[in-house]
């Protein structure tokens, strides 16, 4: 898969890519996590140059998915193809995928123990405040990306037609479009 | 059963491939499903399968194993997780093979461009959409908004504002 010029200096075994991807997702609290695959695989150990992992990041960022599986996906596999990919996504999730479900466990678990009205207020006051972790992520990005007033506009439209119930797929229809014709009339503009 | 587990595999398999922009725009869709369609949970239960998948570590997307388990047990979270992970995990990798190629054609820079601002207007409109779907009180209000404020002007954790919202409505004892 890589090519001459792209060849990392060392090339990883399977189980190297696991254990990088294991250790991070162990540690994925909170997002994040592209910088952090970028430190391990590009910085730490070479595996990857840096414009080339600014590419995975691009597709990553466009392509559905979460971000970090997807940077994991694009890693395994200049790495080492179909299997590079498959492990390291596993490794990535194998850790997140067991802690979740021990959560869901004790959460289905607890509401028949008489302490569960305490666990239910500690969980809402997680849920709430998560909820404005999802608001703050959309507005820090705001900032840094959203200078021009057509993107504004797509910025709004979307948020208020999702925000009010209008279904992801005729958002989807509608704004992407929309989206790409803005930017581009607006790079016609400059 | 095998009902169930068709009906997971069908949600999962669409907002899989619906999840661009980083996957926060699935959740109101999710939510209508599980909740009002399917009856698979309550709304409070969404919320809460909604912080578990946020205060423990791993993509979001990680709530859909809860619901899998809540409406079909292990094998639904399976069958939902495999659902909602494989089908964009294979564009990526399908693409990752292209992608070096097209690394300075214009369209691609220009759909990276209208990407972002649709991906913004889907984190912050499934924010909207979490408070609208839950039977939210004051302090619940004020925790929302105060943990949106911290996050957005300073760099506290994350985890942080997570666990003082919990201390807030323990202490409320909403």
């Amino acid at each position: 898969m890589p090519t001459r010029k792209t060849r990392p200096p060392t090339n990883p075994r399977l189980r190297d890519i696991f254990a990088v991807f294991l250790r991070m997702g162990a540690m994925s609290f909170g997002g994040g996590m592209t910088s952090w695959t970028r430190r391990e695989v590009v910085e730490r150990r070479g595996w990857i140059d840096d414009r080339r992992f600014i590419t995975g990041v691009g597709l990553s960022q466009i392509s559905p998915g979460a971000n970090g599986v997807n940077i994991a996906v694009y890693v395994g596999t200049v790495l080492h193809g179909g299997l590079g990919a498959l492990v390291a996504v596993l490794g990535m999730l194998a850790a997140p995928v067991t802690v979740v479900l021990l959560a869901g466990g004790l959460y289905f678990g607890m509401n028949a123990l008489p302490q569960g009205a305490w666990f239910a207020a500690a969980l809402a006051g997680i849920g709430a405040g998560a909820i404005g972790l999802n608001l703050a992520n959309g507005l820090r990005l705001f900032r840094r990306n959203i200078r021009r007033l057509g993107a504004i506009a797509v910025v709004v439209a979307t948020a208020a037609s999702l925000g009010l119930g209008v279904p992801l797929g005729w958002v989807l229809v509608v704004m992407i479009p929309a989206s790409l014709l803005i930017a581009w009339a607006e790079r016609s503009q400059a | 059963m095998t009902g169930v587990l068709a009906q997971l595999a069908g949600l999962f398999v669409v907002l899989s491939l619906l999840s661009v922009g980083g996957g926060n725009g699935v959740l109101p869709d999710m939510q209508r499903a599980a909740v009002d369609q399917y009856h698979w949970l309550t709304a409070r239960q969404f919320l809460d399968l909604f912080a578990i998948s946020r205060a423990t570590p791993g993509p979001g997307a990680l709530i859909v194993l809860l619901i899998g388990f809540k409406a079909a047990g292990v094998i639904g979270a399976l069958v939902a997780g495999i659902s909602m992970f494989a089908p964009s995990c294979v564009i990526v990798h399908l693409a990752a093979r292209y992608w070096d190629r097209a690394a300075r054609s214009a369209w691609r820079e220009l759909a990276e461009r209208a990407l972002a601002p649709v991906a913004v207007g889907l984190t912050l409109g499934s924010g909207i959409a979490l408070i609208r779907g839950t039977e939210h009180d004051w302090p619940a209000y004020a925790v929302t908004a105060g943990s949106t404020l911290l996050l957005t002007l300073t760099e506290l954790h994350p985890m942080i504002a997570l666990a003082a919202g919990a201390a807030v409505l323990l202490a409320v004892g909403t």
